[in-house]
């Protein structure tokens, strides 16, 4: 005991974070005895359960489990812990000295429990069950072959070589029973042994299987609710920030209530897409940075959806001087767009409901609509129709016919 | 005519008394509901002849209501009023049973005609809602199994294309050279489509449309 103090006060290695190796430490959360299983997986970066039954079944083999254990006791120190220690899952405990009850049973019904010879052909079978049991949790066996990076037939091939351990470790036990006579006894005695084994194990098998599982889910729900709580932050905090410290200037405050609603909109409701590979997406890009640019809603439908070209960037530079025109000059409260991309044409519309203009009274000289909008889409080989009357709002027309390809 | 009676039903008390006071005097306002519980029970308590619904409320939301009211036999008409924009969200109250589907956004004055509209049967798409249906009927991967009901006429998608242009039902009606009557027929045979259509791919494409 006063050994065990001076070590675990002893100077300890420099801290975990700045060492490659971190040394081998006994922590006090999930300790079954002295958490020597524990810090070992950890180490090893194993599941503790493995590295506990590898203890239970080396103790069967003339006690090398114990007085491994008892080593690393003596020569680990304890990992510095705050606070009252955690309660022991007593339970889980409890399982294993049953397990090990149980083997040692197997060891008594068979004869002679102390020689090599019992002991042997016990621990492999115990090998072999450990191989089994570890195939037969999906979620441990997930963890496990990650790094491996192993194919499906390495699967079988495991669970052969277990049930082949399995077999030769039962025949083992048989042969050094000596006979077939007694053969059947045996048998039957190991199935009664490994029965009430799978019965102590099983629940509990299953309870730890199941705790599993429900911590995997809690840990996406976490995942996921820390990335929301980011985006809020990086987003709507953001925004509503700016809204007070703009809070004078109603314009921006109404640009910065819609910039926001718009990125949370796509955030929770569109597909994620590339605003640079579809039509869909690229002229709700437009519209939101037109939008932003002059303070008037642009409501955009999209129906179908196609990969851009250099084609479609023509109409799309041409929706945009469109959605310019009628955010700057038209004075309507809200613009709409609508785009449709069929197989063999892609059309957009521009529509508003603003004062509207005398077309024919528009100057030559006016870039916006004949060059901009008219001139690129014809020099792309499309069309522009422009529909407007004074008081009767304005919609632009953009056609595209498409080839086939 | 008497003006139209109206329950309100969403679980924010502050939208519900600002589509009141936007109502005004266009509507008679005869209650309000918070949650499914709630509105089922004034439904049957107010006999309103238009409900307006919110689509995500605790307690399964206006698509219960819909169930749960539809579902009795009741006869009151639906309005699907939200700030949600998913496809699987406005198809399914839609499907539900509700007769239109407007957003948030709307206008006082646009809300008051939607209403108007509804109580007289006729089906109230958005530009948004045009634009999911005219999706929703152009992924042809399977032919239709019901020709009738499975696909739109050239000129149901004509009206739902300048629905979703922006353009109001008389604004139709004069581009089309057709009356507004006939608008209102053609927009409740797509509601009626909608609904009744056992096309996979309507649900299949609202759910691909779902952000995973």
């Amino acid at each position: 005991m006063a050994d065990r103090q001076t070590l675990r006060h002893a100077p300890s290695a420099p801290p975990e974070e700045d060492t490659p190796y971190p040394r081998l430490l006994r922590p006090v959360e999930g300790r079954l005895v002295a958490g020597v299983a524990q810090g070992a997986a950890e180490q090893l970066r194993l599941d503790p359960v493995v590295l506990r039954l590898a203890f239970v079944l080396l103790a069967m083999v003339n006690g090398i489990g114990v007085v491994a254990y008892a080593a690393i006791w003596l020569f680990t120190p304890q990992r510095p812990h705050e606070g009252p220690p955690p309660p022991r899952d007593w339970s889980q405990l409890a399982a294993f000295v049953a397990i090990g009850f149980a083997l040692l049973t197997v060891g008594w019904l068979t004869g002679t429990p102390a020689e090599r010879i019992t002991a042997w052909p016990v621990a492999v079978a115990g090998i072999g069950a450990l191989i089994l049991w570890q195939q037969a949790d999906p979620g441990r066996r997930q963890r496990w072959m990650r790094g491996a990076s192993e194919g499906a037939s390495k699967n079988r091939v495991r669970t052969v070589l277990g049930m082949a351990l399995v077999v030769i470790g039962a025949v083992g036990v048989l042969a050094a029973e000596g006979g077939l006579a007694q053969a059947r006894n045996a048998l039957l005695f190991t199935g009664v042994v490994v029965g009430g084994l799978a019965l102590i194990a099983t629940p509990w098998l299953a309870g730890l299987w199941k705790e599993l599982r429900q911590e995997r889910r809690e840990r996406i729900r976490q995942e996921e609710r820390a990335e929301m709580a980011a985006h809020v932050h990086d987003s709507v905090l953001h925004t509503l920030t700016l809204i007070q410290r703009n809070a004078h200037d109603s314009r921006e405050v109404s640009r910065l209530a819609r910039a926001q609603e718009r990125e949370l909109r796509n955030w929770l409701y569109q597909p994620k897409q590339d605003a640079d590979a579809t039509l869909a997406a690229a002229v709700r890009r437009v519209a939101a940075e037109e939008e932003d640019a002059h303070g008037v809603p642009i409501e955009v439908v999209c129906v179908g959806d196609r990969e851009l070209n250099p084609r479609l960037s023509a109409i799309l530079q041409a929706a945009r001087q469109a959605m310019v025109n009628a955010a700057k000059y038209s004075e309507s409260p809200v613009v709409s767009v609508y785009a449709e991309a069929e197989p063999d044409e892609v059309t957009i519309f521009i529509r508003d409901r603003g004062k509207g203009f005398d077309l024919d009274a528009v100057p030559e000289d006016r870039m916006g609509i004949r060059e901009s909008i008219i001139g690129r889409m014809e020099r792309n080989g499309g069309n522009a129709r422009v529909r407007t009357e004074p008081g009767e709002g304005t919609e632009v027309m953009l056609t595209m016919k498409l080839e086939t390809p | 005519m008497s003006p139209v009676k109206v329950l309100i039903v969403d679980d924010h008390r502050l939208f519900r008394a600002g589509v009141r006071a936007e109502l005004g005097d266009a509507v008679e306002v005869v209650g309000e509901a918070e949650d499914v519980d709630s509105a089922v029970a004034e439904i049957a308590r107010l006999q309103p002849e238009v409900v307006l619904l919110d689509v995500h409320m605790p307690g399964g939301g206006g698509q219960e209501v819909l169930r749960r009211v539809l579902g009795s036999g009741a006869h009151v008409r639906f309005l699907a009023l939200s700030v949600s924009d998913a496809a699987d969200d406005v198809i399914g109250v839609i499907r539900g049973g509700a007769r239109g589907y407007v957003t948030k956004t709307i206008s006082g004055r646009e809300l008051a005609d939607a209403i108007r509209r509804v109580a007289e049967g006729d089906a109230v798409f958005s530009p948004r809602l045009a634009g999911f249906v005219l999706d929703a009927f152009a992924s042809t991967e399977a032919p239709p199994i019901d020709p009738e009901l499975d696909s739109l006429t050239q000129r149901e998608r004509e009206v739902l294309r300048l629905i979703a242009r922006g353009y109001a039902y008389k604004e139709i009606a004069k581009e089309l050279f057709i009356s507004v009557k006939t608008v209102e027929t053609h927009v409740s045979s797509v509601l009626r489509k909608l609904q009744l259509s056992n096309r996979h791919e309507l649900s299949r494409w609202a759910n691909a449309r779902r952000l995973v």
